[in-house]
């Protein structure tokens, strides 16, 4: 069992009001891995994080970490585990690095030591410096990594972020990236939830997508993006085209005036792009790939899993 | 509590403890002041102004007689709203989630509250039993008695405090056992008045009232005198504990108020 970070088993949960947030969810988390698990709002993620995490009680199913079961071992399972909540949830009130300090002290290590760690992860998240400030004065993507310095200072084996890019500028989101991706090196399995697809992309090796609280896809990253047969470029024109030549394995279609997007079949050459468009005396100023690749995936499969589409529900 | 995590349960109830302390401690404004101010007011008029016409109580000068209620009154509400306040605003804030994933059982959480919360109440006991000073020779009769009743009275009203606080969805309901309840029982607990004077029907009610059973045992260890016996003072006080702690360990453990 020991090669396994997480093992859910027919996991349920019914909230007081009724609702049914997760109906029977399988979910299989190697050790070492760096796991998305993605889906559109409200679809059962953090039910999924909260019931690992002892936040929120589970209605039926096993959930095992490292081999210790939810049930009977809670202690050993929660020493296993580092949570970066959705929501910020430390004490507002509270001077930086005690959020950080107090967090080892509830896992019994010593203060001096919690120091050591608190000095170290607030380091390398750039925070060192305003470990005096309270909590509350610090900026939004400080206050995400300030929660990840705090899921990091007992040293989990499996660390869970529950969207924690999720208002952080760019620049940020990838050194955060990096941050993680040194962890994942250093041997600790990290399961992810992002509404940015890229981010999923970037980042890992195995993915599950969940909807309507059911596991919808559950595969690695590779097999998922091979199911794209399609390549889609943007293309920029010099002038508006009135008439669209048509292809069999190149779709065009319009999405403002001077703009194109093409969807290409896997293995067909881009010259016969250009060969097609030049024939319709279409001339192209400029072309980029279609960034998020996923995000079509992930849309076809949301889609498919229900009729009703992502759109009303409006994921990001 | 596995007995092989002992040195990590230690420093986790420090650590919950500590931040307690902290807590109330920055805060002191709030906390440990007002009770300071208000009952420097109650030795004011009811001993000093209205007291020296009262003349006796139980054989004793009203002033002296009323100090060890109002240390009492101070020990148990500060306590209580210590603990509610602190538990509802973790709630409120979310931290409480800190304590939730992390490996502290509920026993712990319990008394790393309730030590926050007695830490206070002794905190502004103390500085009642100073402010007393100035109206009232300091007297001692018991200090063994005197400890004992006014920790473990302590720890009764913290326990009640953090019950509270489970349950509490909103600030009012923070307010509403200490305003309705709270407050009322130690008026009627003896504090003011010895309840010899009362007519035997009211009497009888009032011993009903777990809090006059604290208060004159507290008073017996300052000054030497109750109406009732030592023995059922501690009896009630003790049962109390034990129920109260069950209730909040059986609280915790079901998640209530706290786990969805
Ligand atoms: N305490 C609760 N009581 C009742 N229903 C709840 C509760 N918490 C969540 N839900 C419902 O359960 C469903 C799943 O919620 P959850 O927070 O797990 O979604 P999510 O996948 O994390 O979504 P998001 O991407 O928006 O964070 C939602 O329909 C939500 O309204
Ligand atoms: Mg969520």
């Amino acid at each position: 069992m020991s090669n396994v970070a997480l093992e859910i088993r027919a996991l349920r949960k019914s909230y007081s009001n009724g609702f049914e947030a997760l109906k029977g969810i399988d979910l299989t988390v190697a050790e070492g891995s760096f796991f998305a698990l993605l889906g559109p709002n409200g679809a059962g993620k953090s039910t999924i994080i909260g019931i690992v995490t002892s936040l929120v009680s589970k209605t039926s199913g096993t959930v095992r970490v490292f081999g210790h079961d939810l049930g009977r071992e809670v202690q050993e399972v929660k020493r296993n585990i580092g949570l970066v909540p959705q929501e910020f949830n430390f004490n507002n009130f509270e001077p930086v690095a005690e959020v950080v300090v107090n967090q080892a002290g509830y896992y019994g290590i010593p203060r001096p030591e919690a120091w050591k760690r608190a000095r170290r992860y607030l380091g390398e998240l750039g925070l060192w410096d305003k470990r005096k400030d309270m909590a509350r004065t610090l900026s939004g993507g400080m206050k995400r990594r300030l929660m990840i310095a705090r899921a990091l200072v007992h040293e989990p084996r499996l660390l869970i972020l529950d969207e924690p890019t999720a208002g952080v500028d760019i620049e940020l989101r990838r050194s955060m990236w990096e941050f993680l991706q040194d962890i994942n090196c250093d041997g600790r399995s990290i399961i992810l939830t992002t509404h940015y697809l890229e981010e999923a992309e970037r980042l890992c090796r195995n993915i599950a997508i969940i909807d309507h609280g059911r596991i919808v896809e559950n595969t690695t990253m590779r097999s998922l993006l091979a199911k794209l047969d399609t390549e889609t470029v943007v293309l920029e024109l010099r002038a508006g085209a009135q008439q669209l030549p048509a292809h069999d394995s190149i779709r065009l279609r319009h999405i403002d005036e001077l703009t194109l997007e093409a969807d290409i079949n896997r293995g067909e050459d881009l010259n016969n792009l250009f060969q097609l468009l030049d024939g319709a005396g279409i001339r192209v100023q400029s072309m980029r790939n279609k960034t998020n690749r996923l995000e079509e995936l992930f849309i076809r499969m949301t889609q498919a899993a229900e009729s009703g589409g992502l759109s009303a529900r409006g994921a990001s | 509590m596995n007995p092989l995590h002992l040195q990590e349960n230690w420093t986790a109830l420090r650590t919950i403890v500590t931040k307690e302390v902290l807590r109330f401690a920055r805060i002191w404004v709030q906390t440990l002041l007002p009770p300071m101010v208000t009952m420097a007011l109650y030795f004011i008029i009811f001993g000093g102004l209205i007291g020296s016409r009262i003349g006796e109580m139980d054989g004793i000068r009203y002033m002296d007689f009323i100090v060890p209620g109002l240390i009492m009154l101070a020990v148990i509400t500060n306590s209580y709203s210590n603990v509610v306040s602190s538990f509802f605003s973790s709630k409120f804030q979310r931290h409480i989630e800190e304590l939730l994933v992390s490996p502290v059982p509920n026993s712990l959480i319990i008394l790393g509250f309730v030590g926050g919360g007695v830490a206070r109440g002794l905190a502004v006991g103390v500085g009642v039993t100073l402010v007393s000073l100035f109206f009232s020779p300091f007297s001692l009769h018991s200090l063994p008695v005197t400890l004992s009743v006014v920790v473990m009275t302590s720890v009764v009203f913290a326990l009640a405090g953090l019950i509270n606080g489970v349950f509490a969805r909103t600030f009012d309901d923070i307010s509403i056992v200490p305003t309705f309840v709270l407050t009322p029982l130690t008026y009627l607990g003896g504090v003011f008045y010895s309840v010899s004077l009362l007519p035997d029907f009211w009497q009888g009610v009032s011993q009903l009232n777990p809090i006059l059973y604290m208060v004159n045992a507290f008073r017996y260890g300052l000054l030497g005198t109750t109406d009732l016996p030592l023995g059922l003072s501690y009896a009630i006080i003790i049962a109390f504990i034990v129920g109260l702690y069950l209730v909040a360990l059986i609280l915790l453990n079901r998640g209530v108020g706290v786990r969805s």
